[in-house]
């Protein structure tokens, strides 16, 4: 190894001829720089073509039916009718319900996986939780159709019914295809990304967070809570939000199961409907051009709940952050 | 992370004023001595990182350890509140005797040991979700403390142990990381003194400060020293020199000499204590 030379003026002068001959260039640099911004625009700007386009693709509707759109709830396309709230409501509901299924189970999936599970064990469970991701949507509908809905059918519909029917949410008459069965199968399709991005979030919390609660004798379970998922909450939201992105666009597997009927009902046992499942089962029928540019209507408001929802989580934590850390002692 | 056993809600840890019945002693107690290491041995899978030591630990001194890297000195540190089994595939040979009760002894809770047992390290780590405040009594929180007047005394107290208490009593709202390192590391001191152990690990305690924030440190260890004992395992000979009573020297996880720290830095017995104490190694 070479011996420092202890003066600074001494280094910066050139050693070598060597070292004097090549002028490092700049261009690299540049070439780096706009290129990396060229593809961070391209990306920018496909989201704006594409909100531009479904507004392009609706302008007649929405100048027909203008705000009604959003808050009635007819769809007849014969008497060219066209209110978006039940698909609306039904997009909403069934992604509620999948993140109040898939949150818990993904999280504690990810603890158990970065915490407490012996490592021979955690890559085997990993593994299979990547291959429930890589399921395609219209399988996971057919057998949501074919099994999944018959069971629910039969085994836990009725359970709910005796000891929930007295609630509107779980009354009435129990089909199968309903807004509850169309959550389910959206908690099943968000699984996978809410676990597996809560691992990485949960792997990145240092180690040093956790020996500083064990030093103060704390269990595994007080470690967890006070050291990683304190530590990791903003992260664990952020994959949240990233399930709730899916939640709201799942189209093909929420289409065989959530029965396809425009209405707003309490109870979950009811069937409904969502933007992109309509979109999907009727775009093939739009043969006038006022029902076409309703259903791109459909897209446009799709598009605004997916980024209405969005916003407004990012805003939730931004409270949730600012406040807690400022929660006095005294 | 193997073999915790979780803690039960015992009244008594909560309390503070009894010890758990678990820990009985088991060979007489020898009230100068805090720590008596016996024979032990530390194995991570294959690998021996602890080669039969014995030392007694001293109350109310500083006890440090030094060595070079790769030595054992913090696999050392950790066996004594059995942080190491935090690692998995540990194994521990020999005895450790904290006030003559064995702390692997198959009926002792580690998070009791590590209640009795505190710990501050190389780099400061308060939880960054919790206000200063906060940072310093969860450790009483987590035994169940819920009295309010007694949390605030404590925290005041242990605070001004940590000698941080005029910096922060206006800001104990904010957030633990809003401190500089040096005051982190002393918001560390004081959540560990909170729960009220009777001895302070530290495991490089000022490894990431500057000199000033270093000499507060050392200051402060001087001062715990005539109510907690300590042990440290410091890189810095001449802090080695500054602030402990007395000077264990390992190498290759053996132990090589122990003694009074004036001993050791001025006349040690053994030639590889000599070279390493003037820099010839390590």
């Amino acid at each position: 190894m070479e011996i420092a030379t202890p003066p600074a003026a001494a280094s910066l002068a050139p050693r070598s001829a060597a070292q004097a001959m090549v002028p490092p260039s700049r261009f690299g640099d540049k070439a780096f720089e706009w290129l990396t911004l060229a593809m961070a625009m391209a990306v920018v700007l496909l989201v704006i073509l594409i909100g531009w386009q479904l507004w392009r693709g609706s302008s007649l509707a929405v100048q027909k039916f203008g705000f009604h759109f959003l808050t009635t709830s007819t769809w007849d396309p014969v008497t060219e009718q066209f209110g978006a709230l039940p698909f609306i409501y039904g997009t909403l509901v069934s992604s509620f319900i999948a993140l109040l299924i898939a949150v818990p189970l993904s999280v504690a999936t990810a603890v158990y996986l970065t915490e407490l599970a012996p490592l021979w064990i955690r890559q085997p469970i990993v593994s299979l939780i990547e291959m429930l991701a890589a399921i395609p949507s219209v399988i996971l509908g057919l057998w949501g159709i074919f099994v999944m809905i018959p069971w629910l059918r039969d085994y836990p519909f009725p359970l709910l019914k005796r000891f929930f029917g007295w609630t509107p949410f779980f009354s009435g008459p129990i089909y199968g295809t309903s807004m509850l069965a169309g959550g389910i199968i959206i908690a099943i399709m968000i699984l996978p990304i809410i676990t597996s991005v809560s691992r990485e979030i949960l792997r990145s919390v240092p180690n040093l967070q956790r020996e500083a609660a064990y030093a103060l004798g704390a269990t595994r379970w007080e470690v967890t809570r006070i050291a990683v998922l304190s530590y990791a909450r903003k992260g664990l939201f952020g994959a949240v939000i990233l399930g709730l992105g899916r939640a709201l666009g799942e189209t093909m597997a929420v289409t065989m199961v959530i029965g396809n009927t425009p209405q707003i009902a309490a109870s979950l046992f009811k069937p409904g409907y969502t933007l992109a499942s309509v979109i999907a089962n009727e775009f093939t029928e739009a043969t006038t051009d006022i029902y076409l540019q309703a259903l791109f209507e459909i897209g446009l408001v799709l598009f605004g709940v997916t980024i209405l929802v969005n916003l407004i989580a990012q805003l939730l934590l931004k409270t949730l952050t600012t406040t807690s850390t400022t929660r006095a002692v005294q | 992370m193997v073999n915790l056993i979780m803690a039960s809600p015992d009244p008594a840890v909560v309390e503070h004023v009894e010890r758990p019945a678990e820990l009985s002693p088991t060979t007489e107690p020898a009230p100068p001595l805090t720590f008596q290491v016996k024979n032990v041995s530390i194995w991570y899978g294959e690998k021996r990182a602890i080669d039969d030591v014995t030392l007694d630990i001293a109350s109310n001194a500083v006890t440090a350890i030094i060595g070079p890297s790769g030595c054992g000195k913090s696999t050392f540190l950790r066996c004594l509140n059995r942080m190491h089994e935090l690692v998995p595939k540990t194994r521990v040979e020999g005895r450790v005797l904290l006030q003559g009760e064995d702390l692997y002894s198959s009926t002792v809770d580690p998070a009791i040991v590590r209640r009795r047992v505190g710990m501050v390290f190389q780099k400061s780590n308060p939880f960054p979700t919790m206000s200063i405040g906060e940072n310093v009594i969860i450790g009483l929180r987590l035994n169940g403390v819920r009295n309010q007047k007694f949390l605030n005394e404590r925290l005041e107290k242990s605070l001004r142990m940590a000698a941080l208490w005029d910096e922060v009593k206006d800001d104990l709202h904010k957030s633990g990381t809003s401190l500089s390192g040096g005051q982190q590391q002393r918001l560390c001191i004081a959540r560990a003194l909170a729960v009220e152990p009777e001895v302070l690990l530290m495991d490089e305690p000022c490894s990431a400060l500057d000199p000033i924030a270093t000499a507060k440190i050392e200051e402060l260890i001087y001062e715990l020293k005539a109510q907690y004992t300590i042990v440290t395992v410091t890189h810095n000979m001449q802090q080695a020199g500054r602030i402990s009573d007395f000077t264990a020297f390992l190498y290759m996880g053996r132990l090589i000499e122990f003694g009074s720290t004036t001993k050791i830095f001025t006349n040690p017995s053994q030639k590889q204590t000599e070279d390493y104490i003037t820099g010839r190694f390590g």
